[in-house]
């Protein structure tokens, strides 16, 4: 059953049912905004809560505490009077907050007096030689079919990489009965160091002590090598072994599966299509978009909330929804603001998500190596575009990302430059010696997702087409 | 730091690039100077035709010499361009429309010019075997094709570079004056002199040309154009409609261009454009109806380049009817990819002979200020 949008016009549209979206949109509509969340799956969770009302685990311990309290989330949701669509593709979003969405392959357009981005993170590009390979995927995709089908590894498994996403995975595909061969843990030894300072706030977060059991928990079954400065996957046509060096010694093992996952980065697609500003954030090492503290972006009417904002996890997420819902209650509505908790309260609980944060960012910081590639490794999977062909562009005259685009069409594919755009910024950026921001990125364009040429045929006439048919 | 040079080029899009690069080769030193960078806007972003076809008469000449340039463009740029010549056909719908084509056919040819040729339903759909069986047929330009645009300007770009052009990209173009016999242009911290200056600015040009004193009517448009998915190939000419606003590209890899006029809302000082979806909607249904096997693409990508378009169609191209030493290049209204060869070519030889053997005169900016025709010019 296709389900589209009950109102072409509403004072709140939220774009995501994850933690932050969840929370907004209930936020909004308790106060009494019309209220529409749109949100790409078959369910309510986003990532972190995929599935949470669908998933097959039913033993809540796999699956960790954590995860369960996105049940919550969807009660209040639920309870609100927000209109909820899923399956719904937000594929355009301009500065007049025009929303164009696809659902059950029809496309509808809504207007919003706000708009709360709530498209969480993606996993950050590992462009390793042999990523492309058959057998190779990131962890996250891994994550996805264990939450949402129960599915887990059961061939020779490698999981490689860092951050606290990769140790989480390795947990629960242990706890569900899957298999896992070794785990090649690439955080530098540098990081440790480097993260010190900060490790008083993260001591005293509530990271700590579910990071350190997980770790525990995955290290008294899983050989885990530590130190890991190079690695790559190899294979005729499908993965058969990995490569890798710790402490100066090279080993391959043959493989089935290889997990690659070295932290999460701001989706930004979809913001930037719509002109919103970002920045090149020099510790988390990607783009985020320019913010002030209640969440508002560059582009009037349009607030970010959840790891679409800058990395902080799912509470820092959930408490972000709130924050920026509220703004929009307080221009919209003044007067049931009231109802709602007060703005300070929540920056108070924010701060507190938030602990710990920069430990982890510092700690986690992927190397060098595992970011910007060399050679014949593959940096545009759709184009099938290297490393040195990059360079080569560069070398004869290609200044940044969107120039690229002319000599090689990196960035053009159907990924539209998310699994893609990181590597050409930093890669293009070493090769210039300029900075990550001063080289820019891919100049984002509508639809963010694709849609058919038949479904965009068939959508309602303009009014200039109306007319046009009246007058005859 | 001020620096001398022989021409001053404000507009790094395929008109100044290209006037940059044919000033060079005529020994020059010019500076090219471009807000963004290259290809930034419409020169980069367009269709891509290579068109002689359907083209207002007063601007044939510049795109017969034109054609010339781009059928030989890789010897001029150590670059291909992507140009490839399957010929562009218009479509007429209806007998109506096909009457229209005879007529327009029959005009040229009265002028003498061959490029356009009409063709019967049967010439139609060999050369477009895609097309709906109910169209009685069309014109053909076999000579023309389509280029990808920004590779194109960053090719010339890049040999106007090779070739002497000082380049200065990333920021505009400011404080520009006349004053003991030469034009003076800021850009940043430094400064540029030279006897010429050229205004290749784009949709940028009227604001230049204005403060200049030459005010013309001219708008801000921003063309929308979207491309699908890669899809079997099917179809090698560009195929542009004579009755409903569609032009159609498929390119080697199986992308097809979806473009057609129809217009975004171009956000000039932001460097942004907003786009129409329910206007690309009405491209998408057409597409839909002419071509049954593009039903199931999808749409990939869309976007608009800004762009100047004049009240009357066609660009200004010359000398200044107030300023010695001032030439306008501006005003392509949405056709001025192909003419940008050819109008570097033309463009150098007014800066360095004083004329050219190519019909220009109709493209003049004094059309727009009757009183300064017949004067002699001023300062």
């Amino acid at each position: 059953m296709t389900m589209a949008p009950k109102r072409e016009d509403y004072d709140v549209v939220v774009i995501g049912a994850g933690p932050a979206g969840l929370a907004a949109a209930a936020t909004s509509a308790e106060a009494g905004l019309s209220t529409l969340l749109l949100d790409e799956n078959i369910g309510p969770g986003g990532q972190v809560f995929r599935a949470i009302s669908s998933t097959p685990v039913t033993e809540r311990s796999q699956l960790g505490a954590d995860y369960w309290v996105g049940a919550d989330l969807v009660q209040s949701l639920r309870a609100s009077n927000a209109e909820v669509i899923h399956r719904a593709t937000v594929w355009s979003l301009d500065r007049n907050l025009d929303i164009a969405v696809s659902i059950g392959g029809a496309s509808a357009f809504v207007k919003a007096k706000r708009v709360i981005l709530a498209t969480g993170a993606l996993e950050r590009p590992f462009p390793i030689p042999g990523w492309t390979l058959p057998g190779v995927m990131t962890a996250g995709a891994a994550q996805t079919m264990l939450k949402s089908s129960a599915l887990v590894p059961d061939g020779r498994t490698v999981i490689a990489g860092q951050g606290p996403l990769l140790w989480l995975l390795a947990a629960q595909i242990l706890r569900l009965g899957g298999r896992i061969d070794r785990i090649l843990d690439t955080t530098e030894r540098g990081n440790y160091f480097a993260a010190l300072p900060h490790a008083f706030a993260f001591l005293t977060s509530p990271y700590f002590a579910k990071g350190l059991s997980m770790m525990r928990e995955v290290k008294a079954k899983v050989q885990v090598v530590s130190g890991v400065t190079e690695l790559a996957a190899s294979g005729d046509g499908q993965l058969a072994s990995v490569s890798y060096v710790a402490g100066g010694k090279r080993e391959t093992i043959p493989v089935d599966l290889l997990l690659l996952h070295q932290g999460v980065v701001p989706n930004v697609n979809l913001a930037m299509s719509a002109g919103v500003e970002h920045r090149w954030d020099d510790l988390q090492l990607c783009w985020s978009p320019v913010l002030d503290a209640s969440g508002n972006s560059s582009v009037a009417g349009i607030a970010i909330a959840g790891d679409g904002a800058g990395i902080g996890g799912a509470n820092a997420a959930v408490v972000r929804g709130r924050i920026a819902a509220r703004a929009a209650v307080e221009a919209l509505a003044l007067a049931t603001a009231a109802k709602l908790p007060a703005m300070a309260t929540l920056r108070v609980d924010l701060a507190r998500a938030e602990r710990g944060r920069v430990f982890l960012d510092t700690l986690f910081r992927p190397a060098p190596q595992f970011r910007i590639p060399s050679g014949d490794t593959i940096v545009c999977r759709c184009e099938e575009v290297t490393a040195k062909d990059v360079l080569d562009s560069v070398a004869i005259g290609a200044t940044g990302p969107n120039q690229l685009k002319a000599y090689r069409r990196t960035g053009m594919g159907p990924c539209q430059g998310r699994l893609c755009g990181l590597t050409v910024t930093e890669l293009m950026a070493q090769a210039r010696g300029k900075t990550p921001q001063a080289i820019g990125y891919y100049r984002l364009r509508a639809p963010v997702k694709p849609i058919t040429l038949a479904e965009l045929a068939a959508v309602p006439k303009g009014e200039a087409d109306v007319k046009a048919v009246v007058r005859g | 730091m001020s620096h001398n040079v022989d021409a001053i080029v404000v507009g790094g899009g395929i008109h100044g690039c290209s006037t940059a690069l044919h000033l060079c080769l005529a020994g020059l030193k010019p500076v090219l100077i471009e807000k963004g960078y290259a290809g930034r806007h419409a020169s980069g972003v367009n269709a891509g035709g290579v068109r002689q076809l359907a083209r207002h008469i007063p601007e044939i000449p510049l795109s017969i010499r034109s054609m010339a340039i781009w059928e030989r463009i890789s010897d001029l740029l150590d670059d291909d361009c992507s140009f490839e010549s399957f010929g562009q056909v218009l479509v007429a719908e209806n007998e109506g429309e096909l009457a229209v084509c005879r007529a327009r056919v029959a005009e040229l040819n009265a002028l003498g010019f061959t490029h356009e040729e009409l063709i019967d339903a049967a010439e139609l759909r060999r050369l477009v075997p895609a097309v709906a069986e109910t169209c009685p047929g069309g014109v053909v330009s076999r000579r023309d094709g389509a280029a990808n645009p920004a590779q194109t300007t960053t090719a010339f770009r890049r040999k106007a570079e090779q070739l002497g052009t000082t380049v200065r990209e990333g920021v505009a173009a400011s404080n520009i004056r006349y004053s003991d016999g030469l034009w003076h242009v800021d850009v940043g911290t430094e400064s540029f002199a030279a006897p010429v200056l050229v205004n290749a600015a784009g949709a940028w040009a009227g604001r230049i040309a204005a403060a200049l004193g030459e005010p013309v009517p001219v708008e801000t448009v921003a063309p929308m154009l979207m491309i699908t998915s890669r899809v079997p190939h099917f179809i090698d000419p560009v195929v542009i409609l004579r009755g409903r606003k569609l032009s159609f590209k498929q390119f080697k890899n199986g992308t097809v261009l979806i473009g057609g006029g129809h217009l975004a809302t171009p956000d000039q000082d932001r460097n942004e454009t907003v786009l129409d979806w329910k206007s690309l909607a009405t491209s998408a249904r057409t597409v839909f109806e002419l071509f049954p096997v593009m039903r199931d693409a999808t749409i990939m990508r869309a976007w608009a380049g800004i762009e100047a378009r004049m009240k009357d169609d066609i660009p200004v191209f010359g000398p200044s009817a107030r300023h010695k030493g001032l030439y306008h290049q501006f005003g392509f209204s949405l056709h001025g990819f192909q003419l940008g060869p050819g109008a570097g070519a033309v463009m150098a030889e007014l800066i360095v002979n004083g004329g050219t053997q190519t019909r220009i005169g109709d493209l003049g900016i004094d059309r727009f200020h009757p009183s300064t025709r017949s004067k002699k010019r001023t300062s």
